[in-house]
Order: C-alpha cells, then structure tokens, then sequence
C-alpha cells in the first residue's frame, strides 16, 4: 500500500496544490498499485506515509504551516528517509528560512540548505525549467529568492520565469523534491508525477497514456513560444 | 446633474458620452471603459463630482458583485445609474455616471478599487459580499484586501456596511466600521479563511457558526438572517426568485438588506428581485447552431462549486468553457479546487483555450469528458444544455450565440 499524506491542504493549497495528490493517487492506481491517500488537518497527528505533499500558502498560512510542522513528527520521518514534494511555500518552509509579513528570517525546518529573502519583485508568470533530459513547465506566483547551499542540488536550470533566482529553480535531494512550479504541477507533468512514483516505490514503471501528456505538449509549445515570458532575475 | 459640474466635468461628461457611442458602433465594443478613460484623463476628478449629487451604493466581494448590483437596481424600482456591464473599475464607474441623470447609483467595485473609490463617491451603504481566491496571479493574496478594506472601514464616516456575518474575512474587514447590519447567509466556501485573520491560529466552524481562540468570532448581532426563512430587520420576506442556485438567495438577502437602508419597503423590493430574470446576459437561454444553451458564468472555485450544485441531477451533457486570459487570470491551477467529481454521471464537452487543462482534471476526476476541437460536429440532443465558463470563455460564448 502507497501512503501519500497531503500535509494541511487548508494552509498550503492556495493553488490548486492538492491536485498532486489525485495526479500521484490515479496514476499509481491505473497502474494497478493500491493507493492511500491521506489529508493531515490541522491538528491531525502527523501520519507515516511513504510521501508527503506541501503546496503553497499566503503569508499567515504558511506561518502556521511551518510552526505546525516543527511540533510534529514531520521533519524526523523526512530525516529517516521519506520523500517529500514541495512547491512554492512548501519549498521554502524546508528550508533554512523565510521572509514572511514582519519577519524576514522566518525559520525554516532546516532540511535543506535554502535561504530564501523578499525579492524585489513577485514572479508571477509562467515557468519552464529543464532537469536533465526533461523539460518541467509550470506556473509560478511567489515574491522570494531563494539562495541554496553550495552543496544542494537546484531542481533545475530556469529557461522561462525566475524559479529561485532567475538562473536555477528549486532544490533536490535523494527524498526530496522542491520547485516554485506550484499548484497542480504534476498535473502538467505526468513524467515528473512518474519519476516521483517510480523512486518512491523504487520500482520502473510501465508507461501510461493519458490526455495529460496532450498538455504536457501544448503546455511546453506555448510556452516556449509566448513572446512575454522570458527569465525573471 | 449638471449645475453641480464644471465646465470641465461637463466637457468631459459629454466626451464619455461621444467616445462610448463611437466604440459601439465602429468596433462593437460593450462602450464603456473606453469613454469613461477619455473622461477620466480630461477630468481626474470626475468620479467624485459626479457622485457628489447622488445616493450612491457600493457593492464588493469576489462573487456575486454583478448579480447583487442588479438586485439593489431592480429592487430600488424606477432609473438607477448603474455600471450593469460589469466594468467595475473608475472607467466603468464614470461611464455608469455619465450616461444617468438619475439621483442614486448602484456600483459593482471591484475589491482592489474599493479603498480609493469609495472616498471618491461617499456612499450611503456599502454591501460586502464576501472574500475568497480568484485571479490568483493577480491581486492574488486575499487577505491583504481584507486588510486594506480594514483599514479603509475603520476611517469611514457615514457608511452603513452591510456585510457577510459569515465570511471571516468579510468580518475581520468590516468589524471596525462605525455602522454594520451583519448579514446571516450561507456562505459555503471558506477555504480561504482556515487560518484566523487576526492571530493565524485555526478558525472553527461548527453548528453555523466560526470562531478562533483569539476571540475573534462570527458576529451575534445580526441584522439579516436567510436559512429556510429570510429575515431582513425584522421583516419575514418570502423569496420566490427566478434566478436560480442558493447563491443567489444569499445575494437577495444583501440587497435586499441594503434597500432598507435607502428607505425602500422591503416588500416592494422583494417582489422586484423576484421578478429578476437573467443578469448581464447570466443563466439566459440563447441559441446557436441548432443547440439551445443555458449561459452560466463561473470565475474561480467558489463560484463554480456553487454553479456545479445548481446543475441538474442527471446525466445530462455538460458543455464547460475555461480560458486564461488577462481578464480570467492567467493561472488555471484553480480547476483543482472545483470539485469537478460532482459531474460524475454527465459527459463533459470541454471548450476554450484550456479546454486540455480542463479535460486533464475531468480526466483525473473520473468524469466522462469530450475535447471538442470541431465545433460543427456537436451531438444535437434537443434539451437545453447548461454551459459554464469562466470569464472572457462567458463573453465569447454570448458574441456568438443569440438570444432564444
């Protein structure tokens, strides 16, 4: 059975985010595999999955999210090696800190090496990222910039948008993967919902047609093709 | 009007007027931001002189502004200068104003312009509808509206706020008003308020009420109640309206609140809005190549949640219609809040220029779906088909169909 644990959609779903979990939920179900799909509250004791999902949130919210997270179990189960997908706010909560309405050094879980500052302007357009022989698109909203680590490994090169900073998007690890391609990302990119699957159940995959991958398509056409969005130092 | 204008204001007025009838009958436009631009430019001021004169009402909120404005129109009977076409903004507010000679306004607000329009026009009421995500890469942070109308509530002078006793944010908005007449309606969605607007710590809801640790709560003082009955001040009014959907209840609840306090009989005004029909061109019956259509508009999730429960129960076909367009916002992430699962059971034709990103999610909510490239070859099933879009994919399907 696949645990994936959707970690306080009412604080850090402003964007469609839970919509990862019923692209990670379907696909693995298509493919025959048993699925739990599980909503942690607020409130909710922190439950064992073999993967947790944190979205975005608006300022207040993702305050609470990370103090809720830091009286939790969460940040020990990701240490004793269960993967984790976060995007925009979530992506910063793992990370060192944050600037949120009063406070520009907000800590952060201290996962992963990512400090992240106001950036002069918000990034509020459309984002294509490449990761290796991949190409991720998506659509970014967020005011940070996010400086990671010498030693952590970015998500991925920023060829539309402005990602952490206009040059690299997101971070890494062996159990982690974080990007500002927020909300339903995985939605958009069925192989990044694959890739995902396959390392947490540490199996290959049979392929799955879906009519995601005609948006995945459409998606990477029109962006690469749009006139307005290009890299957002 | 005109002895309170200036020479300039006149000039400019007169202007709005030319400028807007060009539009309609060179490019076919609607004809009313364009002119009111023009005014605006030859007379910055414009908007507060040609307020000054009137009793106006200001109308806010992420859903409903549209259908709620109408309301307080048709309810307050006789002309009212109203911005009915929706252009919510200065341009459209100047445009409304020009083109009426009557005293007393009615005007939709978009919620970014509430804090600078409303100084410009000194309403008599202001109704508050509610406050939730919609346009996310826009002005995208909900809260800081809530703040911002905290902030310009909490200065005001004459206003009565009528405004949405259950809507947190609503609440947090308007709780430092001099004079509020809390309205008791459903309000289904308040996703956007889990986390309390005054401490962040969690809001409760339970038994049809909401509360934080904080002390900050749902208002028990209220002035307007709607669940089986509607109350509005102490008058048992009966809704019979031919709008359709709950949501709409809860918007004649506000205006009809609102009317009361321009000293209209609640009576009268309720037999008016019953009587309203279909609202800048909303849920009307129109036509087009052979199929009749039922024009349905939807902007964000709680909008569209609150249509997808007006749909019938059946297994009726569903044309649904997104884009994402400036006006729409330019991020569809918002589809996988609308619990689509609900349409289970139907087939949806899905329509727009993200019909793809439509069908992704109809696809992964196990609905039944159509990616309908060729619009010629569409099923003709006889019955009249629900169509729900969002906002430009709304314009576009009233350009090309006609009215039954």
């Amino acid at each position: 059975m696949l645990k994936i644990a959707l970690v306080y959609p009412e604080l850090l779903g402003t964007y469609g985010d839970g919509g990862n979990a019923l692209v990670l939920g379907e696909r693995a179900r298509r493919r025959g595999i048993e699925v739990d799909v599980l909503r942690v509250g607020i409130g909710d004791h922190m439950p064992d999955a073999s993967l947790y999902l944190l979205g975005g949130g608006e300022d207040g919210p993702q305050r609470l999210g990370a103090d809720l997270l830091r009286e939790s179990s969460f940040a020990a189960r990701v240490r004793d090696g269960k993967h984790v997908l976060a995007v925009c706010a979530g992506l910063q909560i793992l990370g060192t800190s944050f600037a949120v309405e009063g406070d520009d050094e907000y800590e952060g879980l201290g996962l992963v090496t990512a400090v992240t500052r106001r950036g002069l302007t918000r990034a509020v357009g459309e984002l294509l990222v490449r990761r290796g022989r991949e190409v991720l698109v998506g659509f970014e909203n967020h005011g940070g910039r996010t400086e990671i680590g010498s030693g952590v490994e970015p998500f991925g090169l920023v060829e539309r948008g402005r990602g952490n900073d206009g040059v690299v998007d997101g971070y890494c690890t062996a159990t982690i993967w974080a990007s500002y391609a927020h909300g339903p990302v995985l939605a958009m990119n069925p192989w990044l919902a694959d890739e995902i699957l396959s390392r947490v159940l540490e199996r290959e995959l049979e392929p799955l047609d879906s009519i995601a991958d005609d948006l995945y398509a459409e998606r990477r056409n029109a962006i690469l093709h749009s006139t307005e969005s290009s890299r957002r130092p | 009007m005109s002895p309170a204008l200036s020479l300039r204001d006149a000039f400019a007025t007169r202007a709005i007027l030319a400028v807007n009838f060009l539009s309609r009958v060179t490019v076919g436009g609607s004809g009313t931001v364009i002119g009111g631009r023009v005014g605006l430019a030859l007379a910055p001021r414009l908007l507060e002189d040609l307020a000054a004169p009137r009793t106006v009402v200001l109308v806010s909120g992420t859903n409903g502004k549209t259908t709620t404005t109408a309301m307080i129109a048709a309810g307050w009977g006789g002309d009212v200068a109203t911005n009915e076409t929706g252009s919510n903004m200065p341009p459209g507010h100047v445009a409304a104003l020009a083109s009426s000679r009557s005293s007393r306004a009615v005007l939709e607000v978009d919620e970014s312009w509430m804090s600078s329009v409303t100084p410009a026009t000194s309403p008599r009421v202001i109704v508050l509808l509610n406050l939730s995500r919609d346009q996310l890469d826009r002005a995208n942070e909900v809260r800081q509206i809530a703040e911002r109308w905290r902030t310009l509530l909490s200065v005001g002078d004459g206003a009565m706020v009528v405004a949405n006793a259950n809507d947190p944010l609503v609440v947090y908005a308007a709780e430092l008003a001099a004079n509020v007449a809390w309205c008791d309606v459903p309000t289904p969605w308040n996703t956007d308020a889990v986390s309390c607007p005054r401490c962040t710590l969690p809001l409760r809801f339970a038994d049809g009420s909401w509360w934080s640790e904080c002390g900050f709560s749902k208002p028990l003082n209220v002035a307007t109640t709607l669940s089986n009955e509607l109350t509005v001040r102490g008058n048992l009014l009966r809704l019979d309206l031919r709008l359709p959907g709950a949501f709409n209840e809860a918007n004649a609840a506000m205006a009809l609140t609102a009317l009361t306090y321009l000293e209209v009989d609640p009576h009268e005004a309720l037999a008016r809005v019953n009587e309203l029909e279909s609202v800048a061109g909303r849920f009307s019956l129109r036509r087009w190549r052979g199929h009749q259509l039922r024009l349905l508009l939807a902007k964000n999730p709680a909008g569209f949640t609150a249509m997808l429960n007006t749909l019938k129960d059946d297994e009726s076909d569903i044309w649904v219609a997104i884009n994402a367009r400036v006006a729409d916002g330019k991020d569809p992430s918002w589809l996988y809040d609308v619990p689509f699962e609900k349409l289970r059971g139907h087939r949806v034709y899905c329509f727009g220029d993200r019909r793809l990103d439509l069908a992704t999610r109809l696809d992964y909510a196990g609905v039944d779906y159509v990616v309908v490239s060729d619009e010629a070859s569409l099923p003709r099933s006889g019955e009249v088909i629900d169509v729900l879009s969002n906002y430009t994919a709304f314009q576009d399907w009233r350009k090309k169909s006609a009215p039954c």
